[in-house]
């Protein structure tokens, strides 16, 4: 390890530092230089100790929780793949296929984007922030498999500037910029985003060909259209074998991921549950008035389609555009819920609800928070009048 | 009396070096040094030369603010050295003892029979009223003010701090004195915070003239703030007053005896140390008195020396003098060591308030924590960590935001009067960000005290 360090320090460093060739991309080099290696700064006054965690290891902890999704999504990908042109074959080669057309995503998304954070930090010279990392990773888990690569470089780019950067950089944005990839994407190219025909993987080689009947529509589509007979079950729902984008579809998988992230501390319980309780909320509701048949369905149906689970476990939880306060927490997730099934059920034009849902939501984030914070200083200038009224009577 | 006060969110860091309960006197000490910086807003101008023969008691400086407070020698000697530091800052006036413990006179005599004048004015000649701070600000007291109120925390719970019950032990009658001194600066009540099991010295329990309250929970249960905020929360416009035990003793030593008296018990403690234990000596005394051989020595580990504890302390040297406050130095090793992927292996040796490192699985386990801060500093982006660690009705997050951006309106109404730098240092402890809260509260409470001077 320490000939390793010696090497980076000795060698490599002095390339980046002021006067040396590559002083324009010190910021790039320090980022993969405290990757590699735990700086041995230490602190100089104030907690002379701190906490082993640090953002890198938060983030870390986030792909983590994604594996699982990551994983299925791909195998998913590949077995509707197959299931469309009539093919059976065995498990390893529906993963392969997906795992080769869901990796470029994954590459063409990472690499846009740091880039793009990089210049950034270059400019604004401060240290690379690892915020990109989840919403690299995010980003290729809520679009179609379909989606053309430089689409997703389109738009990643287009979120990390104009979501993120141009307000700041990590920390400091109001829309949680993976959804506003996905938001920008839907609105600018909506027939790569929606419709029936881009969940599935059809390019046909020579020789293949759809087998008959086939729709590539996702449950939430064909509630759309009232055809409650071809409804996947609600076990292939939770299990995930159902069109959707790459890593929306499984909501076991999505639990286990949401475990990881609660267990860990990472994730917000406390937004999951209520965006949870929002959805379960409404969707009772609707079955209250039932004025149709998709009001009809049970409300859990709603939690494992389309990007419910999805959106409450890895979207809403983000922390800088949810709400930061703990009661706003609540609020924020409930009302994620509410909107999601609102958008669904009563909205004609979007069959899908989470992402706008959260979008909204994320905006009105800071206005909730504005208000819970309010009750505290009302809380503090309440003891104050009180005192008052009390040396008054004396 | 009977009911307990709770807290219930706050941390206790498991560290090693724990003192154990066995009260040495050094041998000699060669230096001791008041520290200006101990004293925060202190503009401080000297009233004796380098050379001077001083007694216990003799006035080396005064605040140039607020010339009635003066700051006195500790012992008899002579006062050696003035180290000063960029910009010509005084850091340290150095008083080499001569061992005749000579103290000035300032008469004994019983709290009753002065008036309340005259005990502000004993107290500051004697240079005893540094030892009563305010809140706000968390400042030297201003002797002009009459407090609403006065807080003394009888237990400690920051990271290895000292057992009260066993400083006070055989001290209790001049702790008595002190209360009553104290009791008559104030219109209000003396309120005296105790732990509800661990607090057994019937100095505490049994104080007169002062309202005892019963605390139990995590650290920062024994920091003052938090107590002053779950018996009576401080609002705009009061001002409470605020002593440590200690400092209460050698205030009731001033009234028995008619000296000042700077005895004061310091606990060495922390992984570095070979025997933690307690020494009784003088305030600002140099810590080579007992950290001499008695320090770990490793290779490759740079031991840090800290006056005051881990989490609000202050970084000395190895030759360094204990703090006008302190009552406490803690030695931990230093992590200036790069770590191959030190972020992402897993180790056994750290600690972490999340459960991302396997820490949370063993609860029992004590660390021997390093001084690595783990990461540059981030904006702030997760969320819920800090309320876990304040135990007031207090939005950390939102009060440090309102800071940064200076916006003295916001401050206020946040609450930013009933905070002190040591408060955040549970938050700045667990930050993920690694943002520096202590310091930026202390520059909050700076801007608020020049707002309204």
């Amino acid at each position: 390890m320490k000939a390793l360090h010696n090497l980076v320090e000795k060698k490599v460093k002095p390339h980046f530092e002021k006067g040396g060739r590559l002083e324009k991309f010190y910021r790039s080099f320090e980022a993969f230089e405290t990757f590699l290696f735990v700086s041995g700064n230490v602190t100089k006054r104030g907690s002379h100790i701190r906490d082993a965690i640090d953002m890198k290891r938060t983030m870390f902890h986030v792909i983590i929780a994604l594996i699982p999704v990551l994983l299925f999504g791909m195998w998913n990908v590949g077995s509707q793949h197959y299931q469309a042109i009539g093919l059976e074959v065995d498990f390893f080669d529906k993963f392969v296929f997906g795992l080769i057309k869901v990796v470029p995503l994954i590459i063409v998304s990472y690499a846009s984007g740091l880039a793009v954070e990089f210049i950034f930090a270059s400019i604004r010279d401060h240290e690379v922030n690892e915020g990109f990392l989840v919403t690299g990773m995010l980003i290729p888990l809520i679009i179609p498999v379909t989606t053309p690569l430089w689409m997703v470089a389109v738009a990643t780019v287009f979120a990390v500037i104009i979501g993120k950067e141009v307000f700041g950089g990590t920390g400091m944005n109001i829309l949680n910029p993976a959804l506003l990839a996905r938001a920008f994407l839907f609105f600018a190219y909506p027939a790569h985003l929606s419709g029936d025909d881009v969940w599935i993987y059809t390019n046909l080689q020579e020789g293949q060909q759809l087998i008959d009947g086939f729709s590539g529509a996702t449950p939430l589509a064909v509630l759309a259209t009232g055809n409650m007979q071809s409804l996947p079950s609600a076990m292939e729902m939770f299990i995930g074998t159902i069109p959707g984008s790459v890593g929306e579809t499984s909501t076991v998988a999505i639990l286990l991921g949401a475990l990881i992230l609660v267990a860990t501390g990472v994730g917000s319980l406390r937004i999951m549950l209520s965006v949870l309780a929002g959805g379960v909320f409404m969707g009772l509701l609707f079955n209250l008035f039932a004025v149709n048949e998709f009001m009809t369905i049970p409300p859990y149906h709603h939690l494992i389609m389309g990007g419910f689970a999805f959106g409450a476990v890895y979207m809403a939880t983000d922390p800088v555009s949810a709400s930061q306060t703990g009661t706003g927490k609540y609020i924020y997730g409930f009302l994620i819920g509410v909107i999601t099934l609102l958008i669904r059920v009563v909205n004609p034009a979007y069959p899908e609800g989470m992402m706008l849902a959260i979008l909204f939501m994320n905006v009105f984030a800071p206005l909730i928070d504005h208000y819970v914070v309010g009750a505290n200083i009302k809380r503090r200038l309440g003891r104050l009048k009180n005192l008052q009224v009390k040396m008054d009577s004396e | 009396m009977a009911t307990v006060i709770k807290i219930k969110r706050g941390l206790d860091i498991p560290l090693f070096g724990d003192a154990e309960k066995i009260l040495q006197t050094p041998p000699r000490v060669d230096e001791y040094a008041m520290k200006p910086p101990d004293f925060h807003g202190l503009f401080p101008k000297m009233m004796v030369e380098e050379g001077a023969r001083v007694k216990a008691g003799t006035p080396l400086f005064f605040d140039k603010h607020n010339e009635d407070v003066v700051f006195t020698s500790p012992v008899s000697g002579t006062f050696t050295q003035l180290v000063r530091g960029a910009k010509r800052r005084i850091l340290e006036v150095r008083i080499e003892p001569d061992g005749k413990n000579e103290h000035v006179d300032f008469g004994a005599g019983s709290p009753a029979s002065f008036t309340r004048a005259q005990i502000v004015e004993k107290l500051l000649k004697s240079g005893l009223w540094p030892a009563i701070r305010q809140r706000p600000y968390s400042v030297i007291a201003n002797q002009n003010d009459i407090p609403r109120a006065l807080f003394i925390s009888g237990f400690k719970t920051a990271p290895l701090a000292p057992d009260m019950d066993f400083v006070v032990n055989g001290q209790e009658n001049e702790f008595q004195k002190g209360l009553d001194v104290l009791g008559r600066l104030t219109d209000g009540d003396v309120h005296l915070g105790i732990h509800a099991t661990d607090t057994t010295s019937k100095a505490f329990i049994q104080a007169k003239g002062a309202r005892v309250h019963r605390f139990k929970g995590p650290h920062p249960a024994g920091n003052i703030g938090i107590q002053i905020h779950h018996v009576s929360p401080l609002n705009k416009g009061e001002t409470v007053w605020v002593v440590d035990v200690q400092d209460v003793i050698a205030i009731g030593r001033l009234f028995d005896k008619g000296i000042y008296s700077a005895q004061k018990i310091v606990a060495l403690t922390g992984p570095e140390v070979l025997n933690p234990r307690y020494y009784k000596t003088l305030r600002g005394a140099r810590i080579t008195s007992f950290t001499q051989n008695n320090i770990k020595e490793e290779k490759d580990v740079t031991p840090r020396f800290i006056s005051g504890d881990v989490l609000s302390g202050e970084k000395i040297g190895p030759g360094g003098f204990v703090g006008f406050y302190d009552d406490q130095v803690t030695v931990i090793p230093e992590g200036d060591k790069p770590e191959l992927l030190g972020w992402l292996i897993p180790k056994t040796d750290k600690f972490s308030v999340s459960r991302t490192f396997f820490s949370f699985l063993m609860p029992w386990k004590k660390y021997r924590l390093n001084t690595n801060i783990r990461s540059g500093e981030r904006p702030f982006v997760i969320t819920g960590v800090y309320e876990r660690v304040l135990p007031m009705d207090i939005l950390p997050m939102q009060l440090i935001k309102s800071i940064m951006i200076n916006d003295i309106d916001m401050m206020e109404k946040l609450g930013i009067y009933e905070v002190a730098p040591e408060d955040f240092a549970l938050c700045e402890f667990v930050c993920p960000s690694k943002i520096e809260m202590q310091t930026i509260v202390r520059e909050g409470l700076d801007a608020m005290q020049k707002e309204f001077a």
